[in-house]
């Protein structure tokens, strides 16, 4: 299935191992959409629907949980599935974005193996 | 890069810390670079002038430093893109300063209680090697030295007491 994706770093470098691993992962991205933090996501996402989101949390101007609360209140984005990816590997973390209503969760450093196993099933629609 | 005084009792109190340092190290080269480091190394600290920098805030409170030369930090930035990218530029800094933030979360990811209890900043990065770093507070500083493609690197823990 052809997928229009969203990766959010405040590191030009992580968003394009981001997307090197899906792509490895086997995932076929038509269109790959870029943010520095939340704040700038959020304007992205107003003109441009996608179909996955990869979101870290420790970010400038807007972090990774700020945006997936905010993520409710945009029409077109409010129930696309977001996967956070990020350092900070702590279980309240985890806990606190899952609640907000990412769908999954990749600690860095990670493997494309790792990558294929958290966004697969959450492309699949899975829990 | 001149270094502040230690505080001998803090540093024996996180000796055991040292081999998870290292072991975080190596992970995230392994997985995000797919190389593996070697070493440990006895490398000079004047060959080294790329350092990028996270601070810790909270059960513990420091800095961890990543220290490189250039050529090294272009050679990192290569792999992690699989591209050639050229000394000095943009990526390089990027590249070392998401390096040093993995290490940093890595590490603490891996310290019983510190996964929870402490927060990372987002990562600086300073270039050149006539600088030095002045704790407020006493410090202790950990510190393995490793090698990347035969090239030397060195990972620095300051906790302040």
């Amino acid at each position: 299935m052809p997928i229009r994706a969203l990766i959010i770093d405040d590191s030009s470098v992580m968003r394009k191992i981001v997307e090197r691993s899906l792509r490895q992962a086997g995932i076929d991205l038509t269109q790959v959409l870029e943010a520095g933090n939340g704040a700038e996501a959020l304007a992205v996402l107003q003109a441009n629907p996608v179909d996955l989101i990869l979101c870290d949390i420790n970010m400038p101007v807007m972090d990774g949980i700020q945006f997936v609360k905010q993520l409710s209140g945009v029409a077109n984005a409010k129930d696309v599935p977001v996967v956070m990816i990020t350092t900070e590997g702590s279980e309240s973390h985890v806990v606190e974005a899952l609640s907000c209503g990412a769908r999954g969760y990749i600690r860095k450093p990670f493997t494309p193996d790792q990558v294929r196993e958290q966004v697969l099933p959450v492309l699949a629609g899975k829990p | 890069m001149n270094s502040a005084t230690k505080s001998p009792t803090a540093e024996r109190s996180h000796q055991d810390w040292v081999p998870i340092m290292e072991l975080a190290t190596r992970e995230v080269f392994e997985m995000m670079l797919g190389c593996q480091l070697e070493g440990p190394t006895m490398a000079e600290n004047g060959s080294f002038d790329i350092t990028a920098m996270v601070g810790l805030a909270g059960k513990v409170c420091g800095v961890l430093t990543f220290s490189c030369g250039g050529k090294s930090a272009a050679l990192m930035a290569s792999k992690m893109l699989r591209v050639t990218v050229g000394e000095g530029s943009r990526e390089v800094l990027d590249a070392l300063g998401e390096i040093c933030n993995m290490i940093a979360g890595n590490f603490k990811n891996k310290v019983a209680g510190l996964g929870e209890g402490c927060m990372l900043s987002v990562p600086t990065v300073i270039t050149g090697k006539n600088y030095s770093m002045h704790s407020l507070r006493d410090s202790a500083t950990l510190e393995i030295r490793l090698q990347f493609e035969s090239l030397p690197i060195v990972v620095s823990l300051r906790t302040h007491t």
